[in-house]
């Protein structure tokens, strides 16, 4: 490799040798190709006026009122497919044909990353296989629909868990063995380097608008942004170009599932650092190592592992990680709805619940930014089901 | 002297190394299975330690996995096994394994505890050459061999590093993709074979998609120091536990059948 592989300590690359090549190859494609004007202005095009970039940053009064500081929404549901996974799945799509790939193959948990790739394949002429853990296609049928109509071919997965977890298994599993005109497109900021740090170059479009965004809006940074973490591709997109405002306090939002004592999907609250899916990074595991199902009521946090930047910045203190139950989060998806009308997926509901937990030692002019990573109508049965079981 | 060292050094002909996954499908039948193997004729025996989540894995070993996991099968235990093992028996052990299991237990210590129980050489699916570094210093200073692998989309680059280690033998990724039988051997994977013994006097054992004494009798005549079957065996396990009785002879007869 020729950049360093790892993030602090996290990271590097733990793939069978047959994989070795592949990763070599897209590293080469991401120093040589990536960073050229070409290739840049080529995607701003496409993530202009094909995905509808900028998102809006929107300032929420009523929910501003009722929690007493000044609350804006990074608008990412409001991107072509629905979802920040967009702005991942056309750049490396893109790299991809850029490289002579034909063939693009994801794993997908909640669907919005199989939906991106679907269409990144579609408008670019590639080939789209898409591994979906069956757990995850009988929870998510809206998006295996959308997938379908735009000619991508969903493959169940039948081993393990048959969640995300699963399904990224099995989408190594085939790159291993068709890695020569494939290109494996990771959706989030996790697997072997150098997905890490190019996923997180991809979604750093995110924090670069908001803070041109909230500069035009306030006159100055944030003082709070929160993001939910699954893998953790749509909160390192909007931390990334904060880092280094020491003055803005940042909340990662794991998965709390049904609390952290009993089962849940929060990595670095309730997991040890480990390898899985070709990272050194925290996962939930047992005492030998091997991988613990992970449980979350949104089927794009459902993952045992995260990505190796976050572990990073959670050793390091930059970056806060909590977590927020299901129960949290659907309660919160409800209260978007009446207080905003907006449809937050229940990915994104996680960080609307934070942003409520932590409103309360919050003075009225302590700006806070949420990223609202995704739209909800996927999500729509989850939680009708969960409103007609309260009545 | 390493039995593993011994095995390559006073062989007169291509040793066959069987996989099978430790555990599978209980602790006393994987015993059982592992004296059949040696007495059908294996000359050396690999042995899974079962992962969740193996990756370089095709279905028939992910399911003995799980049937191991299902039965209790843990690194522990794994160390009993193998003790259970040399109690009886002088054959070159070799643990095919995920880093994560490795690192879990602490990089040195599971060297020092494979080395205790009688492990000679150890072999990580998920571990390249960039990685392996402290994984070789703790092998080495345990005395077991570490095992690098090399498949036909090795750059010459990284393979001119990975032959630079002190190997018990070359794991030669002989076809593309995970685990799991395959029809025919792949000729670029011969030439590789070819090439690697012009270059190196380190062991070199094909293994992957390997299954039966034809494809074996392809590989010994390539030159390979050894061959590895390994799915086709754990799939004949497979087959043959709804039939316990027979369970043990129907492995020795399949091993035999091998060569």
């Amino acid at each position: 490799m020729q950049l360093n592989t790892r993030l602090g300590e996290y990271g590097g690359c733990f793939v069978p040798e047959t994989l070795m090549g592949a990763l070599e190859e897209l590293e080469d494609a991401f120093l040589k190709i990536f960073p050229g004007s070409a290739f840049q202005k080529e995607l701003r095009e496409f993530l202009t006026t094909y995905a509808g970039r900028e998102t809006p940053l929107t300032f929420c009064t009523n929910m501003s009122r009722d929690l007493g500081c000044r609350v804006y929404l990074k608008r990412e549901d409001l991107l072509h497919s629905g979802a920040h996974k967009m702005n991942n799945a056309l750049g490396q799509a893109l790299l991809a044909k850029h490289m002579g790939k034909k063939r693009l193959i994801a794993e997908t948990g909640a669907g919005q990353h199989g939906v991106a790739t679907a269409i990144a394949g579609a408008v670019l002429g590639l080939e789209v296989d898409v591994f979906m853990g069956e757990v995850d296609i009988a929870r998510q049928a809206l998006n295996v629909a959308r997938m379908n109509m735009m000619g991508a071919r969903v493959i169940p997965v039948t081993c393990g868990t048959r969640t995300l977890k699963d399904a990224m298994n099995e989408a190594l599993r085939d790159w291993v063995a068709r890695v020569l005109d494939t290109h494996y497109l990771i959706g989030t900021v996790a697997g072997p380097h150098p997905y890490p740090t190019l996923v997180r170059d991809l979604q750093r479009v995110i924090g670069d608008e908001t803070k041109k965004q909230i500069l035009a809006a306030e006159g100055r940074l944030p003082d709070v942004i929160i993001a939910c973490i699954g893998g953790g591709s749509n909160a390192i997109g909007i931390f990334h170009p904060f880092i280094e405002d020491k003055a803005v306090r940042m909340y990662g939002v794991e998965a709390g599932g049904e609390g952290l004592d009993r089962k849940h999907g929060a990595s670095l609250c309730g997991g040890r650092p480990g390898v899985l899916h070709g990272n050194y990074s925290y996962l939930l595991q047992d005492a030998y190592g091997q991988i613990i199902e992970s449980h979350s009521i949104s089927a794009g946090l459902d993952y045992p592992g995260v990505g190796p930047e976050h572990a990073m910045h959670k050793d390091s203190g930059r970056i806060e990680y909590t977590a927020i139950t299901d129960t949290e989060a659907l309660e919160a998806f409800l209260y978007l709805c009446r207080t905003e009308g907006i449809v937050p997926a229940l990915e994104s509901s996680h960080a609307v619940a934070f942003a409520r937990k932590l409103a309360p030692d919050l003075s009225e002019d302590t700006i806070i930014v949420i990223n609202l990573s995704g739209r909800g109508d996927k999500d729509v049965e989850t939680v009708r089901r969960y409103m007609e079981g309260k009545q | 002297m390493n039995r593993l060292k011994e095995a390559f050094e006073t062989r007169t002909k291509s040793l066959l190394m069987t996989f099978t996954v430790a555990g599978d499908p209980d602790f006393a039948t994987s015993l059982e299975i592992i004296k059949a193997l040696e007495n059908g004729g294996a000359d050396i025996i690999e042995l899974g330690l079962p992962f969740s989540d193996p990756v370089a894995d095709g279905p028939v070993i992910q399911q003995a996995d799980q049937r191991a996991l299902a039965s209790g099968m843990n690194t522990d235990r794994f160390f009993d096994l193998v003790r259970e093992v040399r109690k009886s028996s002088d054959i070159p052990l070799v643990v095919l394994t995920y880093t994560n299991l490795i690192l879990q237990r602490d990089i040195h210590t599971f060297y020092q505890d494979a080395a205790n129980a009688g492990i000679d050489a150890v072999v990580v699916a998920d571990l390249p050459y960039e990685e392996a570094g402290p994984y070789i210093t703790a092998a080495e200073t345990a005395g077991i061999a570490p095992v690098m692998m090399v498949s036909t989309t090795t750059s010459p680059e990284r393979l001119i590093k990975i032959l630079t280690v002190k190997s018990g033998f070359i794991y030669l990724v002989a076809a593309l993709g995970v685990t799991g039988m395959r029809q025919k051997t792949d000729p670029v994977a011969r030439k590789l074979l070819a090439d690697l013994k012009s270059r190196t006097d380190i062991p070199i054992a094909p293994g992957f998609g390997i299954s039966d004494r034809e494809q074996v009798r392809e590989w010994t005549e390539a030159g390979a120091d050894a061959v590895i079957v390994g799915s086709a065996l754990v799939r004949k396990i497979e087959d043959s536990l709804a039939r316990p009785d027979t369970l043990i002879s129907e492995i020795t007869a399949f091993v035999q059948s091998l060569r």
